[in-house]
């Protein structure tokens, strides 16, 4: 597991649903695919209300006029509820597809934290403070994973992240499947 | 030994424990692993990734698989989805496998479940769908997983879960004519919002649940999600056992086990609500605790009027929907999508005042279409009722983000069939009070 993650951030409010993060009708990709695993990436947040995307302004594209795929974003940050709605596991996928490697809200909808976990495509991290009406879309940030800090290189600020508890062992073997050989639950393929 | 919530109870069970403290994580094995053409093909791929193309499934009489989602469409794409299932199915020799295009063909899977006898009190249900957990009514732990975790079962029949602390919902009294469970449960989600139940389980309680048939039973379960919760649980009494009884004919009739919470055990919060003193409930756009009161937002203008999902298309739906539109015309453009087929040959053989269901939706004018998802979650440009358009609708369905049916713009109002049945004759949001006594 990477320790420290660093990139631009892509800010985003409250209750960001599945619906959003990666519209219904796009499921049809099968994931499984990496051809079609790539369309997940293109069509990542395409869902979201465009004055609700790239806060404060809104209005921001989540991908740049260069790669039609990866979007210049490393780090989301998200209010409330993130990835609330339905247990597609397209949502984490197509944010990672698209280069998220990990976002940070106040907590999670239930199903979109353990998809991200166990399928160990991005690390769901968790603040006390609210900080998607802080940090603006574009800010550069690092997160330590061994300090549990959040640092913002663009305005000096820094907070603490709760750490990541019993999930740790899951996301640091990558996801349920090698934790479970890890732990001698299953034998290695 | 000490006390534990019904939820508490089967886990304990299915982790070989005697007693499990909520937020400990533990080891389950599975009763029942549900798939479908959107979320199978992506476990399927995990699956034989971490297994071996030519591994087989924990137990093949445990894994039922439901195409329900995109089926009656061009898309190639999601036709391909099921070839992917079908292939699956033959080279697993899986025997429950409900086929597109089949006589088996069922539709909405959380109602192809029970139908079909896949639903029993005691057991663990894992299904790729948050709304597995409508299977609560029957007794059981269901809830909602992905793709990797779904894959993992399969190879294995066990998944680690983190044991949820247990808020209970009572009701009291029997529900007045103008409402229906889903009046119960959006004001259940509007009291404590869209994440009021993160991480928890929702038991439901109380003389005003039992009065209620299984139908509306599962209305309530099914959107425990909605808040967030991690199943939604109701005890069994005689309407579950002659239910489950019955159909399990269908698939083996396989023993079961009743759990109940013990007088003494701990709710992590508990509501009593008496349901003659509440009135009909809507969710405003963009999300389902955006409650109001009918008649806080009569007279709003619509656009359409959808009644289907496995929230809204059940036949208890469908009765509540004729008894108001008997008569009437509607005057908006009116989308009836049964959940599954039997539900859709119960419009035939149900009648109200006389006359079939379908002849009562269709000398209202309404348009019917075939068993499946159809608009409820928006789906290929071509699916039945999808708002193509920035429009206003009414309907029995269970989510109202932001592009949920269709259009980013749309605006969803969710209620139930007697109210979205009512609002269909007037154009408006209306109160079902002016058409049912
Ligand atoms: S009817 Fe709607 S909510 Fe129910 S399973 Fe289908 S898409 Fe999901």
């Amino acid at each position: 597991m990477q320790t420290v993650i660093e990139g631009k951030a892509y800010v985003l409010g409250d209750n960001i649903d599945t619906d959003q993060i990666i519209p219904a009708e796009y499921l049809t990709y099968n994931p499984a695919i990496p051809a079609e695993y790539k369309m997940f990436g293109k069509f990542a947040l395409c869902g979201v209300p465009p004055d609700q995307g790239g806060l404060p302004k809104g209005h921001v594209p989540f991908h740049g006029p260069d790669d039609e795929f990866i979007a210049p974003y490393t780090i989301i940050i998200g209010g409330k509820n993130f990835g609330c709605g339905s247990s597609r596991e397209h949502a984490p996928i197509a944010l990672a597809s698209a280069g998220i490697v990990a976002v940070v809200a106040e907590f999670y909808a239930r199903i979109f934290y353990r998809n991200s976990v166990n399928g160990g495509y991005l690390v769901p991290l968790e603040t006390e403070t609210r900080l998607c009406e802080t940090i603006c879309t574009g800010d550069q940030l690092r997160i330590d994973l061994t300090t549990h800090e959040l640092h913002n290189l663009t305005t000096g600020d820094k907070w603490s992240l709760r750490p990541l508890g019993e999930v740790a062992p899951i996301i640091e073997a990558g996801g349920v499947f090698n934790y479970a050989e890890k732990v001698g639950m299953l034998k290695k393929a | 030994m000490s006390a534990m919530t019904m939820s508490e109870k089967i886990l304990a069970k299915h982790a070989g424990r005697e007693a499990v403290n909520p937020g400990e994580n533990v080891w389950v094995d599975v009763d029942v692993l549900m798939t479908h053409d959107v979320c199978g093909p992506g476990t399927i791929g995990v699956f034989k990734k971490h297994f071996g193309q030519n591994a087989k499934v924990w137990d093949r009489e445990k894994v039922v698989i439901i195409p329900d989602h995109y089926i009656f469409t061009h898309d190639v794409m999601a036709n391909r989805n099921v070839d992917v299932l079908r292939q699956f199915v033959k080279e697993q020799d899986l025997p429950y496998f409900y086929d597109v295009g089949t006589e088996k063909y069922k539709g909405v899977c959380h109602i192809a479940l029970p139908e079909e006898g896949h639903t029993r009190p005691g057991e663990i249900l894992f299904g790729t769908d948050s709304h597995t957990c409508t299977a609560g009514a029957f007794g059981e732990f269901a809830t909602g997983i992905g793709n990797t975790d779904a894959g993992f079962v399969m190879g294995t029949g066990k998944l680690w879960l983190k044991v949820p602390p247990t808020m209970r919902f009572v009701f009291h009294g029997n529900l007045p004519p103008y409402l229906m469970a889903k009046d119960l449960i959006l004001a259940v989600i509007g009291d404590i919002g869209v994440d009021g139940a993160t991480y928890r389980a929702m038991e439901f309680d109380g003389d005003g649940v039992f009065a209620l048939n299984i139908e509306e039973r599962m209305t309530l379960c099914n959107m425990a999600i909605e808040a967030g919760g991690k199943n939604g649980i109701i005890p069994v009494d005689d309407v579950t056992r002659k239910y489950v009884n019955d159909r399990g004919q269908r698939s083996g009739n396989k023993p079961y086990t009743e759990y109940r919470s013990d007088a003494d055990a701990q709710f992590i919060f508990e509501k009593v609500y008496d349901v003659t003193k509440l009135e009909p409930v809507v969710a405003k756009p963009h999300s389902p605790d955006n409650k109001a009161f009918v008649s806080e937002i009569q007279g709003t203008k619509l656009d359409r009027a959808y009644i289907g999902s496995c929230t809204g298309g059940k036949l208890t739906d469908f009765r509540a929907a004729a008894k108001v539109l008997q008569g009437h015309t509607v005057k908006i453009d009116t989308f009836i999508v049964p959940a599954t087929t039997e539900v859709a040959k119960g419009l035939d053989t149900e009648t109200v005042g006389g006359k079939s269901l379908r002849d009562i939706f269709l000398a209202a004018g309404a348009q019917i279409g075939d068993a499946s998802c159809a608009a409820c979650l928006g789906g290929p440009s071509d699916t039945f009722g999808r708002l193509n358009a920035p429009i206003s609708c009414i309907s029995t369905t269970n989510r109202n983000f932001p592009g949920r049916m269709g259009h980013k713009q749309a605006q969803v109002f969710l209620a139930s069939p007697l109210t979205v049945a009512a609002s269909a004759i007037t154009g408006v949001i209306e109160d079902p009070r002016n058409f049912v006594a």
